[in-house]
């Protein structure tokens, strides 16, 4: 009972310290936060280097050299080029290093793993949609599975939001009209803020969110609960019948579009000449302004969808011509 | 006043009042309101900006009361969004980048070479009602609602989702643009075909190159701002498709443009701020400025770098990794010739004979609150950082040590110091000293705790904010309620001296430099004589040796 007395009373106090202390440090919770970390304590340790070693020279030829009667005239220091080069050329080489150092960073950082798991997000104000290529989807809040790499890829529906996990140190902007994309590898369990990092409008403040990170099993679980729902691809596939696209876009070539499969992730020639690769950005570009992306051998009479479907059910095709490319690399690999 | 040597002046006995000076040369408002004499427009200037400044500071007030509450505790989320909006407008375009070169520049720049007025003073005065014109504008903005855009105008959020007075807002800053324009050609000009005989370029002081510097990016820049407002107005108006990606514009556009003239317009607000501190820091050790060259050709390095690093505000808007590697390089190149002059600066003092005056107190703040912005401007053009620091309070806190540790503490500096110039009187030093060390630990305690608050990671622009940023906040709030005082005392010190100080005499400071050898208010016409210029600029070695 003294034990659990103490317990308590230690609690409170904790938490007390805990509510005046001042927080430093942010909790870093992912595979690369670590190491986004160690360059910003390198540039803290340059920053207190640099500013204390101005400071105390300054404070020191200020006593030192005070003024000790009025008609003092110091004597002329002649320019020293020595001095001068040394103090240009030693900032460039430190700069140089941190300039290698945060690049590739930045570069590794900036590559998803091959085997990332893809969600695609939507900023709209003020909120965050986001669906799991299973068919789950939800608002403002995301489940992930801890230590499994996973790619975020978002859009907007309106103005230009921003995409920002401080736990993970990762952050892109969801623009509106094409598809930008970060990702990161959560490393531990819990809870962690999503913010809105890009000035949008009125409740910009409340454009805020939490990721969840789950042990494998309690994700699988969580993944299958509630409400069976169909994957991505299949929804798709459902509106890709319902707006009537597969009238001309059928399977066998025969229609008065191109067939869409095994086109995904393939160099297309297109009527103007270019060489485009397919990806989700075309494929947008398809949907929205199809006669700016004509193949050859077919009329540009696709009307634009723009406006008549969002931008979830925009990622909901992508992902049924997506799966319709897996598909025909299944069969050619017979 | 009681370490300030006033030295003595042959010919100098008659009192100031009685001594014809630009100031009592004529006297009611269409002397003033018509008049081309540039030290009557800088004090035009210095009027506007000071109203704009305190306009601007009392939205920054209503702003850090209100984040005191992590729930907000003053207004509503739409309100504080138009408050740090019409903050940014305001202190930006309608302070710091006239600050320095429209008053002090206005007044110094002919004292400083020896010439009669700018090369062209009606275009000078014309400069100032466009300045009037667009701040108007503005203000008309603000009384008529607001707006709630940001200072930076992202699109699509101005040119299609904003309810509010996007288009007077950007009226307002497209006019006051050509004012800068005008500015920037007018010093170019002057300081091309107006210096005194004898005044070579390498003979010029600092505070001219500084002033040259930034006249070119007046120049070459402004356009660019004045072309993306123009077209941020007609998508608005008349929906064409340039920005907005729903008829078929591209927003990131908009940034590029935007940014293509803000990252330089940054230089606007510091360089005149540098070369202002060469002035205060070489008068106040007696000692010429360490290594003259390096610091003169750093400011002209800063202006032509500054306009090849603006993709560094785009790091994490989905920019290739590519450009975003070009940008970061530029953008460490253009910190090292900001670091050559603070080297210089502080080897300046090395065996000199350093004095304690307000001026002084100013320039030793600039520096240290200008090596903290430079130092943290490196996490942020270090790619890595930048991803997880972008948007948040530690740019603000960055920025702000730029633009208010720097560039107002050189302002103020520079006003305390040529204060006795341009009215005659002094002002009490003690009290100046005082509002120095204010404003000093106001600042520091505003905006450090920003910086700990943007690596935690609490996004800039936000109304109200989880509770686990409270306590950064709070002393954030408290650090600016000094600072408000602090920026209030010079204001009441200031306007008292200019009935009740005492006389200053030309030369309070025994300072080099031609605009301390004409008395105190000068004359209309500056000097009696145009000087004949017979020796370098900081001559404080040679005692007698003034002029031949």
């Amino acid at each position: 009972m003294i034990t659990g007395l103490m317990q308590t009373v230690f609690n409170d106090r904790a938490a007390a310290i805990a509510a005046v202390a001042i927080p430093i440090h942010p909790t870093s919770a992912s595979s690369i936060a670590d190491s986004v970390d160690h360059l910003y304590y390198f540039l803290t340790a340059i920053t207190l280097f640099f500013t204390f070693a101005i400071f105390t020279t300054i404070f020191f030829f200020m006593v030192k050299f005070r003024r000790r009667s009025p008609d003092e005239r110091p004597a002329d220091t002649k320019t020293h080029l020595a001095l001068e080069l040394s103090w240009t050329i030693i900032p460039t080489l430190i700069t140089v290093v941190i300039f290698v150092w945060a690049s590739s960073l930045y570069f590794e950082n900036s590559r998803p793993p091959e085997a990332a798991t893809e969600i695609f997000v939507v900023g709209k104000q003020w909120m965050w949609h986001i669906q799991h290529p299973e068919g789950v989807r939800e608002i403002n809040e995301l489940h992930v599975p801890v230590n499994a790499p996973i790619k975020i890829t978002m859009t907007s529906d309106d103005v230009i939001h921003d995409f920002y996990i401080p736990a993970f140190r990762v952050k892109k902007d969801a623009v509106p009209g094409r598809y930008t994309s970060l990702w990161f590898q959560a490393t531990k369990i819990g809870t962690y803020h999503i913010f809105c990092a890009q000035y949008c409008g009125a409740d910009h403040a409340e454009m805020i969110g939490w990721v969840y990170v789950m042990s494998p099993s309690d994700y699988a679980a969580w993944l299958s609960g509630g409400a069976r729902n169909e994957s991505m691809a299949q929804t798709g596939e459902r509106l890709f019948t319902q707006l009537g696209c597969v009238t001309c876009h059928v399977a066998d070539n025969t229609g008065r579009g191109p067939s869409l499969v095994g086109l995904y992730g393939h160099q297309e020639k297109l009527r103007n000449g270019d060489s485009k690769l397919v990806d989700e950005t075309l494929i947008r570009q398809a949907i929205v302004n199809p006669n700016s992306i004509i193949l050859p051998n077919f009329p540009p009479i696709m009307p634009s969808f723009q406006g008549q479907i969002n931008e979830e059910q925009v990622l909901q095709l992508i992902a049924y011509v997506k799966s319709l490319g897996a598909e025909e690399r299944k069969t050619n690999g017979k | 006043m009681s370490t300030t040597v006033i030295p003595e002046m042959p010919g100098q006995e008659i009192p100031a009042e009685s001594r014809v000076n630009y100031l009592n040369a004529s006297y009611g408002v269409k002397s003033w309101l018509l008049t081309t004499d540039h030290k009557r427009i800088a004090l035009l200037y210095l009027g506007s900006i000071t109203l704009m400044f305190f306009v601007g500071g009392f939205f920054a007030v209503l702003m850090r009361l209100h984040l005191i509450e992590p729930q907000g505790a003053l207004v509503a989320p739409e309100t504080y969004n138009k408050l740090f909006t019409m903050h940014g407008v305001i202190m930006v375009f309608f302070f710091l980048v006239p600050s320095i070169p429209a008053t002090l520049g206005n007044f110094l720049v002919p004292m400083m070479i020896g010439a009669r007025d700018l090369a062209f003073p009606r275009l000078n005065l014309l400069s100032w009602y466009i300045y009037i014109i667009g701040a108007a504008f503005t203000l008309y903005a603000v009384i008529s609602g607001g707006v709630d855009t940001g200072w930076t105008f992202y699109t699509p959020y101005s040119s299609t989702f904003s309810h509010t007075s996007v288009i007077p807002t950007a009226l307002g800053v497209f006019i006051t643009g050509f004012s800068s324009i005008l500015t920037g050609l007018n010093f170019v000009v002057t300081i091309h075909k107006m210096r005194a005989p004898g005044l070579t370029w390498f003979r010029l002081p600092l505070f001219i190159w500084a002033m040259y510097a930034t006249s070119i990016i007046f120049i070459l820049g402004t356009p660019v701002i004045a072309i993306t407002i123009f077209l941020l107005g007609l998508e608005r108006l008349l929906h064409i498709g340039i920005f907005d990606p729903a008829i078929g514009g591209d927003p990131i556009l908009f940034q590029h443009m935007f940014w293509f003239y803000s990252h330089p317009a940054v230089y606007i607000m510091i360089l005149p701020g540098m070369g202002v501190m060469s002035e205060l820091i070489t008068c106040f050790s007696r000692k010429r400025v360490f290594g003259y060259t390096f610091v003169a050709f750093s400011s002209l390095a800063i202006a032509i770098i500054s306009f090849l690093v603006w993709g560094h505000h785009m790091f994490v808007t989905g920019q290739s990794i590519y450009a975003g590697l070009i940008f970061s390089v530029l953008s460490f190149l253009v910190a090292i010739p900001s670091a050559v002059k603070v080297f210089n600066w502080t080897a300046t003092l090395y065996k000199g004979s350093i004095s304690y005056d307000a001026p002084m107190l100013y320039a030793l703040g600039f520096i240290g609150l200008f090596t903290m912005g430079g130092l943290t401007g490196l996490f942020l053009a270090s790619l890595a950082t930048d991803v997880h620091l972008n948007g948040t309070y530690f740019i603000v806190a960055h920025f702000h040590y730029i633009m208010v540790g720097g560039a107002v503490m050189a302002y103020l500096g520079g006003i305390h110091f040529w204060w006795p110039k341009i009215t005659g009187r002094m002002y009490p030093d003690g009290w100046a000293r005082f509002a120095a060390l204010i404003i000093f630990v106001g600042f520091n305690l505003t905006f450090f705790p920003q910086f700990v608050l943007g690596y935690l990671g609490m996004p800039r622009r936000y109304a109200v904010y989880p509770t686990e940023f409270q306590v950064l906040n709070v002393m954030s709030s408290a650090g600016a309620s000094i600072l408000g005082i602090g920026y209030l005392i010079p204001l009441i010190y200031l306007l008292w001296s200019i009935r009740y100080g005492p006389i200053a005499g030309p030369n309070p400071w025994g300072a080099k430099g031609l605009e301390w050898e004409t008395p105190s208010p000068p004359p209309t016409e500056n000097f009696e004589q145009i000087p004949v210029v017979t020796e370098d600029a900081y001559d404080y070695a040679n005692v007698g040796g003034s002029r031949g």
